[in-house]
């Protein structure tokens, strides 16, 4: 009987030993496509299982109170940001945001949950690019210089932590960021080495961008390239993606925009990567047209608004915004970006300032810097060729680089995100 | 007509008459030293005659509309969300679900009037099942068995009707409160509310006899419905809101009157 029950217990330690990793999956993404990837919602079931609420603090940051907002901003009452907290002792890590994204965007708030489900308190922090950042919180109003950004949000950051320290207990400090978010986390990182606010233990960048201007240029070609006729047919593609939605709601016999839906009329009708393409582009196009609007503003005018004119909440912006949409990244680099830091220094040329908004300009500090990790992926539609593997030479076996998923669309995969989270708890993928 | 009906049609004209006398300038003040920008509208702006623009719609009242607009921003900050948020306080989520569907239940009548109107007998016929069992098997609408049974809702109402037989938008319209809608949507949401309480008054021995009960049914069909909308004034932060608002609404009319 005594050796039956050593034999049957035997047995279950090594099946709980060998368990997990036999039930290991290896890792699936439904889009092979990467503008699939990076637009598409996944249906549930490829989505990590996180809480449904997290205890959250909403509040505003003043990093120069004596600013005055321009009355056509006159619902901004300074920068939000949040706190998601825990009620013991805890390490702290910071987020900061995707080009144009809010602190509660919808990968924001994944995040959120996720690092909270981990034992983390959150401090969230919107994009330098986003309209609200550019008004309360930049020193330039000119966003998109790196050094300045980091200097920005270390800035924002040292606020939002004095405004919660007395509500919470924190261990360490992480940081973290997506996208544009990404190579700014990397800047960050690098002021703290100097300034050691944080003393940042570990920071992760998600799919940053390896060149600024790269990229940049990239999402400018999404829309423009991909619109029959180009950007000057916009309003004529904007009533084809109309019909498109119509004829898909009369196929479907009804619509919701959650990822099960989509992905039910992926299958049936897989839309056209010409079309995927030019959405993100259209994305990111609207995005670029609040920051230069917004810069612009608080800059008193001369670019896409006119020099000493006055705006108040009935001023009509249709103009503006049009004009925007179709101002890409790279006309604001070289007819706004350039001449300001031009004026400044003379001898700077277009490309020394381009090289400048890259990471393989720190590449010394990503290199020697055993506490800044990747995680990326092979097919990112942002990336020039060779720009992931250019970083995956850089981050080594701090890098995690996985072949599908578009830009920051796994982001929610499970794999991804217990590969996040391990990160930060010190343990490998 | 009962009194409230009558209340709430002396609102809306009253509204549209300030909006059709307002006369608020919408374009930027410019002074002695106003310099154009480097990049001009008409230079950078190609679109052929005629056609309009991805975001514009038409609206002559944009000035009073966006004012409207902040009004709704205030109202829904220190008036609307507050009580939406001790309403959800107060009552257990499964609750909410439960008042959400009755509501959804009685408001089955204007999409069985609008897909007769339109013609539409099968939606209308689905409608009426939809009716038949949320309020038998559902319990008088508390439940929603019919969408579990892949008979789902066909949203219909009198702006749709009217977009059905070719009436067209008319200028944009930022509602009090109701937010974003134009003439011939509001004319549609004036139709509806007379027909609903209309009909409601032909049930003999209804329950919307009772005006007490009505004002009750008034404020959590308000209520309710806010909670269920996640949009928030100027929760996107994008200094276009309002145009890329009035694009969405729109565009989200255009494609549910093809249907």
């Amino acid at each position: 009987m005594r050796k039956i029950f050593l034999l049957v217990l035997t047995f279950l330690v090594t099946c709980s030993l060998v368990g997990p990793a036999v039930a290991k999956k290896p890792y699936f993404f439904p889009y092979v496509n990467p503008y699939e990837a990076t637009v598409m919602e996944v249906p549930a079931v490829y989505e990590a299982k996180l809480p449904e609420k997290v205890p959250t603090k909403v509040f505003r940051i003043h990093p120069f109170p004596e600013r005055k907002t321009p009355d056509v901003f006159w619902y901004d009452q300074g920068l939000e940001c949040s706190l998601v907290y825990q009620k013991d002792e805890a390490p702290l890590i910071f987020i900061i945001a995707g080009t144009g994204a809010r602190y509660n965007s919808p990968k924001m708030i994944h995040m959120q949950k996720a690092f909270y489900q981990a034992g983390y308190h959150v401090i969230s922090i919107s994009s330098p690019t986003y309209s609200s950042f550019v008004i309360n919180a930049s020193k330039s109003m000119l966003p998109g210089y790196l050094y300045d950004d980091a200097e920005d949000l270390y800035r924002a950051m040292g606020l939002a932590l004095d405004k919660v320290k007395s509500k919470i207990k924190v261990t360490d400090f992480y940081l973290t960021g997506y996208s544009l978010g990404g190579i700014q986390s990397a800047y960050v990182s690098l002021l703290d080495e100097t300034e050691k606010k944080f003393n940042f233990k570990r920071v992760l960048l998600v799919n940053p961008p390896a060149s600024l201007y790269n990229s940049v240029s990239r999402l400018d070609k999404l829309l423009d390239g991909n619109i029959p006729g180009g950007i000057k047919n916009l309003n004529v593609w904007y009533q084809d993606l109309l019909k498109s939605f119509s004829s898909l709601y009369a196929e479907m016999g009804y619509f919701d925009l959650s990822g099960d839906f989509i992905y039910k009329a992926y299958k049936r009708r897989p839309p056209r990567e010409d079309f995927l393409a030019s959405l993100v582009g259209l994305s990111f196009a609207l995005s670029s047209a609040d920051m230069m609007f917004t810069a612009d503003v608080m800059r008193g005018g001369g670019y896409i608004t006119q020099k000493n004119v006055k705006m108040n909440n009935s001023t009509s912006l249709t103009p503006y915004m049009m004009v925007g949409i179709r101002t890409g990244f790279t006309d604001y680099f070289h007819e706004y970006f350039y001449p300001y830091f031009h004026a400044k220094d003379p001898d700077l040329t277009e490309q020394q300032l381009i090289d400048q908004l890259s990471l393989n300009h720190i590449e010394k500090y990503l290199r020697s810097s055993k506490k800044i990790g990747l995680l990326h992926n092979q097919d990112d539609i942002i990336m020039e060729p060779g720009e992931v593997d250019y970083l995956h030479g850089v981050f080594g076996d701090r890098a995690q680089i996985y072949p599908t998923g578009g830009h920051c669309g796994n982001m929610n995969h499970p794999d991804v995100v217990r590969f996040m989270v391990n990160f930060f708890d010190g343990q490998e993928g | 007509m009962t009194k409230s009906i009558r209340v709430k049609i002396v609102l809306l004209i009253t509204v549209l008459t300030i909006l059709l006398l307002s006369g608020c300038s919408t374009i930027p003040k410019q002074t002695a030293d106003t310099q154009p920008p480097l990049r001009q509208f008409d230079e950078v702006v190609q679109i052929e005659d005629g056609a309009k623009g991805e975001v514009q719609v038409s609206d002559p009242l944009e000035g009073f509309n966006r004012g409207v607009y902040r009004f709704n921003y205030y109202f829904d900050k220190f008036i609307f969300l507050p009580i939406v948020n001790v309403y959800t306080f107060i009552m257990p989520d499964y609750a909410e679900d439960r008042v959400s569907n009755f509501i959804d239940n009685i408001y089955e009548f204007t999409n069985f009037t609008n897909n007769l109107l339109q013609l539409k007998f099968k939606e209308t016929g689905i409608t009426l099942a939809r009716f038949a069992i949320n309020t038998t098997v559902g319990v008088a609408g508390l439940w929603d068995p019919a969408t579990s049974m892949n008979i789902r809702r066909q949203p219909e109402d009198f702006g749709q009707t009217l977009g059905h037989y070719g009436v067209g938008n008319g200028p944009y319209l930022v509602l009090p409160v109701l937010g974003p809608s134009n003439l011939r949507d509001t004319t549609g949401l004036v139709a509806d509310m007379v027909a609903f309480n209309y009909a409601y008054s032909q049930v003999e021995n209804g329950w919307m006899e009772d005006n007490d009960i009505k004002l009750i049914f008034s404020a959590v069909t308000a209520v309710d419905k806010r909670k269920r909308q996640p949009f928030r004034y100027h929760g996107t932060g994008s200094p276009f809101e309002y145009d890329l608002v009035r694009t969405l609404y729109t565009s989200m009319r255009q494609v549910q009157v093809e249907h």
